[in-house]
This record gives C-alpha cells, structure tokens and sequence, in this order.
C-alpha cells in the first residue's frame, strides 16, 4: 500500500483490496510497509533510497505479485529499482525477480489477474488523466479504459491532452510551486471542458494536485477520483 | 552570454504573469507538438530509426578522439584549418585572430548556438568587427538586444505585432503586418550586408569525419549565403558534433527535422567541404573550422555522458510541460528546456544553476520524443545526486528528507508520524475537508488547496479489520 494512501485515502487502499479479492487473488499488506522510497530518490538520496528498496524486498518476499494502486510507485520499483543496484550483484537479481512481478494494479487485473466481472457501478460521465509513470514508465493506457468500459452507467468523455503532466512531480509541487499551480490549472481545464462529472486517475499525486486545484478554482462539483474507487465501488459491510 | 540560472524561480514566476508572452507559447507548442506528431508517422518505423540514430552517436562519442582526428585529417587535406577551442574564451580569440589576420570589418551570421555560449558577438564587435546576424529570428534578436529563448526557434516568444513594432522603430520604415512582408523587409535589409561582409560565421549541424566536411540544415537560405559570399568562413560548433560518415548523416537527417519542426527536410541542407578550388566561383577562399570543447570533455566517460548524444532538435524543450509554461529565457542561459536542465549546470557549474535539475516533474515527455533517446530525467536525477552530494540543496531539504528517510525505516515510529498527522490535518479541514494553508507549504496552497486525510490511516485500519 503507497505512503499517500495510507495517509491520505485509506479507502483507495481498501478500494484495491476487493478489486483483488474480486480477481480472486489472495492479498497481503505488510505490517510494517512505509513508503517505496521514490521522494528521496528523486530528491538525489539514492541511499535512502536504496534502503527502503530492500526493505520492501523483504516485506515482498512471499509474494507471488506486487501490485501498488499508483503507476508511479509501481514504476519506481519496476523500472528503477534495478538501476539503483547496478553495482550490487549480491543485491540485483533478487530486485530484478521483485522489479518483475511487481504491477500496477488496472495493468494487474487486466493482463495478469484479468478480471472480467467490475464490483462497481457509476452513473455518469467520467475523463481519465493518464498520470505519467504509469503511461510511460509501464504503458498503462487501455487498461484502466478497459476496466471502466465495463461498467454499464459509465460513459467516458477524453479530455484533450490527457497525456500532459498535471504538475504535481512531488517535490516539484512544492518546490515550483508556481509552475507546478499552472500546470494544474491547464489540467483542471482540459477536464472542465471535456464536461464529465468525474475525473478518474491512477495515482494519489495527481489526485491531490488536480483536486486541490479545482476547489481552489471554485469547482466544487467535478469529482476526483482513484480508478479503483469507481471499479470496486461503495464498500458493503 | 550572461548566465542566469540562479533566478529561475523569479523569472519563471515573471513569465507566468506575461500574458503576451503566455499567447506566443501556446501557439508555438500546437505547431512544433503536432507537426512532430504526423512527421514521425510518415517514417512508419519511427522507434527503429531512433534506435539507430542513437547508436550512430554512441558510436561517435565512444571513439570521439578517433573521429575528430580523422575529421582533423579530411578537413585539413581539403584546405580548411582546424582550431581546437579548450574554452569559450579560446573561441573567441581564435575568431578575433582570424578577423585581425584576414582584415575583416563585418561579419554575417547564420545561426550558431556554440556562438551564444561564448558570446562571440560582443568579443568581436569589441575588437572592431560589425556583427550581422542573419537568421530571421535571430536578426529580430539582435535589433531587439535580447537571447534567444529556443534552439531551433530563438525568437518564438515574441508575437508578430511586435515584431513589426522593432521593424517600424529600426528600419524607419511604414509598419508592416502581415509575415511575408515582414520576411520581405528583412531580408532587403540583409541582402547587401551578405555582399559586403568579409567573414561569414555559421555553426554546425554535424561534422562528417569521412569527407572534412561541416553540414548545416536551415531553412532561410542565409546559411549557404553566410558560408559562400564572404572571402572567410568561420565555422564553430562543439567536439561532440562529429558523426563518422555520410551514410550516418542520412539517418540523422530523417530525424532532426521531424522532430524539430516536423518537416520532412529542411529547405536548405549545406554541406561544406574546404575552400573554392581553382576555377569554382563559388565557396571562401579561406576556410577555418573551430571545434569548441567548453565543458563537453567532462560529460566524457561519465554517468551524463549519454547528453553528447544531443543533435539539437529541442524537441525535448517543445514537449516539456514546464518549457511550455514558462520558454526558454527563464532557463537564464542558452539551453532551455530539459536539454538546459542538463547542459547549464555541466558547463556553467552545478552550483550556478540549482533550480535547473530540479525544474521537471519527471514526467517523461522530453525522453519519449527525444530522436536519440537521452535518458533525460535520469540524467537530471542524477544532477540532483550530486547537489545533495555536494551539500548544495538548502538545509531545511536536506533535514526534512534526513527525517523522513529515518522515520521511514522503522515502521513504529512511521506510523506514529502518520497517524497524528492523519488526525491533525483532518480535524484543521473541518467540514470542507479542505486545507487552504500549510506552514513551510505555501507552494502547495499558494495556488491549491490540500484535500485532507480521512483522520485515520490505511495501516490502522487495515489491522482493525484483519484482527
């Protein structure tokens, strides 16, 4: 589970569970996971980084999949994991068989798990922000579409330039807070003008930076939210 | 040219607010984005070609030594001379050797980026040279007294209304508005400084190890009057430029178009192989190569290395979405754009531009169109290594990260932190859920509001229920 759903949409976490169990996937949390260490990596702490990488290979290391509900922490383990261990062989091959199962999750359900039944509904229309990691890190495209087209009441209207980074980066969101705030603006209006009701998007990043945007701009209406809360749907104790 | 790069974060900031400026930049991305989009479609074979091209300038840069000796060798027998520039202040002085030996008293330009790095107009124009510079946008420039803002399109954030405005005020001519006439008027006023120059100036796309030759690809026609009207030409361009042979740059060419501004070819592709032999009227009588090093040597056998691969396009700074909010001149020197977050601090000195590595989101674009696959945000990642390394990020950063990374491997104190911050920041939301302010994160809220934790994290809740 990624450090900004455990901090911020606990729900998004449980959302993925029973998306999982749905797929009918036995799954685990570790107790004692954190983060995937991708801010001090991307901060220049390759060392931070490379501690929390192995911690994770521990925790993982039962696992037959890793599957994260976030493109860009699926992506750090997949694609960057390896490189941080270059010069490390006692270390690499063991980050390489982890870097390998790890998913993200709508890539997860569709091409491994491949879920056919979506526990969800939603009524209305729906624009999906293709979240940068997940597109070009690990060609999430079709599969959260694919999972969305599924669900009957759901119409989705593309925005244009849903390819473009909403600026959150982040760090950069803080540190360029400016161009960062811009970036989100052209975002919020691409969605704006695509007029669906909802935007659904695979990473809590974007999700925090587009809808703080949009509540900042006064739109109190379009709603944001994680593919995974729309396919597994309202909880049911 | 005078750098800058300390000031990003003022003049991106500046730039935002321009709104004549914001205008220029939303035009120039359509063009060069979709242009490049239905381009790279014609190839059919596009990634092929890209894998190609960046072996082609592997190839080059692994033997760099090897390549520019046989360029050495080839360029000399076809009766050019050859100058080894260790620094932009050797550059200089070498141009202003040649003006002095050759009596020169005005020089044209075609387009030289090499040129701007070393500020070769204002060395020479202290040394009593006139400097023309002929490539449109970059005469717009020079009336203008301003830096380019792109590599390939210097002039792109400047609108057509005040472009005519700087021809109405210069030339003392009617105003003129629409484009042909003001391309018409411009190169009147070119044409007899071409006739009359003593040293024509260009730089170069590549240079061809196999023939001695120099290449440039234009579009205007100034670079072949820049390289054959005048009795000398000077040509500068970087050590990394060379590529081994012809057949090479018939790959190169196929991709630098399309991605710069998604034309099949340019209009002018020049080739320039040593002086005029007896009996041709065409070509200068005098031909000098300078091969600028200026930093580059010490990408060489490196982690960045892989950035000698650069052919210039800017399709990098075009895709960018930060570039695209922001140009070039915010950059503050001038490589703009993702290509500028590396180069600048590499030659002008990581400590002079660190907000450059840190002006991405990483998002990918600039790597995914560049047409020789530099790894650019890895590249700037890496830049950001050694800043922290260095001890160069601001200290609050660096105890904030030190915190964090502690507090993240050990999971009991983890989740302490987690859960009050879950609590506090939910219970300061209120009912609105929103948080309008954060101490120490006024970049966040100065522009967003922060969407508040539900109150309770996943990991306790996820204990709960499993209990």
């Amino acid at each position: 589970m990624t450090c900004l759903v455990d901090l911020m949409r606990p729900r998004i976490g449980f959302a993925a569970l029973r998306l999982l169990k749905a797929a009918g996937c036995e799954v685990i949390v570790p107790k004692t996971q954190t983060c995937c260490g991708q801010p001090g990596y991307n901060s220049g702490d390759r060392h931070s980084a490379k501690a929390l990488a192995l911690k994770i290979l521990r925790e993982f290391a039962d696992c037959d999949y890793l599957v994260a509900p976030s493109g860009s922490c699926a992506g750090m383990i997949r694609e960057h994991y390896p490189r941080l261990f270059n010069e490390q062989p006692q270390h690499l091959e063991k980050i390489s068989e982890l870097s390998r199962r790890t998913y993200e999750l709508t890539d997860f359900l569709v091409n491994v798990a491949k879920l056919q039944k979506i526990p969800g509904n939603f009524y209305g229309s729906v624009t999906y922000h293709d979240s940068c990691s997940g597109l070009r890190e690990l060609g999430v495209k079709s599969q959260p579409r694919q999972l969305l087209a599924k669900i009957s009441g759901l119409q989705l209207t593309e925005m244009q330039n849903c390819e473009t980074c909403c600026g959150f980066g982040g760090t950069f969101s803080v540190k360029m807070g400016d161009i960062s705030t811009r970036m989100a603006d052209n975002k919020c209006s691409a969605i704006q003008a695509s007029g669906a009701d909802a935007v659904a998007l695979g990473d809590l990043g974007c999700m925090l930076n587009i809808e703080g945007r949009l509540r900042r701009r006064g739109d109190r209406k379009t709603r944001v939210l994680h593919v995974a809360e729309i396919l597994a749907g309202e909880e049911r104790v | 040219m005078q750098l800058a790069s300390m000031e990003f974060k003022a003049r991106a900031s500046e730039k935002l607010r321009d709104r004549q400026l914001q205008q220029s930049l939303s035009k120039a991305q359509g063009k060069f984005v979709f242009a490049r989009a239905d381009a790279i479609l014609e190839l059919g074979n596009f990634e092929a070609y890209r894998d190609a091209a960046a072996d082609i300038r592997d190839r080059a840069i692994r033997d760099l030594d090897l390549y520019l000796e046989q360029f050495e060798q080839t360029a000399t027998a076809r009766g050019a001379v050859v100058y080894w520039a260790e620094t932009a202040q050797d550059v200089n002085r070498i141009v202003c050797e040649i003006a002095e030996l050759h009596g020169v008293r005005k020089a044209v330009k075609s387009k030289s980026m090499v040129s701007e790095e070393c500020a070769l107009n204002q060395a020479l124009e202290a040394a009593g040279v006139e400097v023309v510079e002929s490539d449109l946008g970059e005469y717009i420039l020079q009336l203008a007294h301003e830096p380019p803002s792109h590599i390939v399109a210097p002039v792109v954030h400047k609108s057509k209304d005040e472009i005519a405005d700087l021809f109405e005020q210069i030339h003392r001519k009617p105003r003129k508005t629409a484009i042909p006439e003001l391309c018409r008027e411009a190169r009147e006023m070119l044409r007899p400084h071409f006739l009359s120059a003593d040293m024509g100036i260009s730089g170069a796309n590549f240079l061809i190890a196999e023939t001695g030759s120099t290449l440039i690809v234009t579009n205007e026609g100034n670079g072949r009057l820049t390289t054959t009207l005048p009795r000398v030409h000077v040509a500068i361009t970087g050590i990394e430029k060379v590529v081994p042979t012809l057949e090479d740059i018939a790959t190169l060419l196929r991709l630098l178009p399309r991605s710069a501004t998604g034309q099949a070819i340019t209009n002018y592709v020049s080739i320039t192989t040593g002086v005029s032999g007896e009996g041709e009227s065409d070509g200068p009588e005098n031909f000098y190569i300078v091969l600028v090093d200026a930093g580059r040597s010490k990408l060489l056998g490196g982690a960045l290395q892989p950035m000698l691969r650069c052919i210039r396009c800017g399709a990098c700074m075009n895709h960018c979405p930060v570039y695209q909010n922001i140009g070039g001149h915010a950059y503050g020197w001038v490589y703009p754009g993702p290509m500028g977050s590396v180069l600048t601090p590499v030659y002008a000195g990581l400590e002079n531009a660190l907000d450059l590595p840190n002006a991405s989101t990483f998002c990918g674009a600039c790597a995914a169109v560049c047409p020789v696959k530099i790894p650019l945000p890895d590249l700037m990642r890496m830049l950001r290594e050694q800043q922290m390394e260095r001890g160069l990020r601001p200290w609050q950063e660096r105890l904030v990260l030190k915190i964090w990374a502690w507090a993240a491997l050990f999971p009991a104190v983890y989740s302490v932190f987690t859960r009050i911050a879950a609590r506090i920041l939910n219970w300061i939301a209120g009912e609105e859920k929103l948080l309008h302010y954060l101490p120490g994160g006024q970049g966040w809220t100065g522009g967003r509001d922060l969407p508040a934790p539900e109150g309770q994290t996943f990991r306790e809740l996820y204990r709960h229920r499993i209990r």
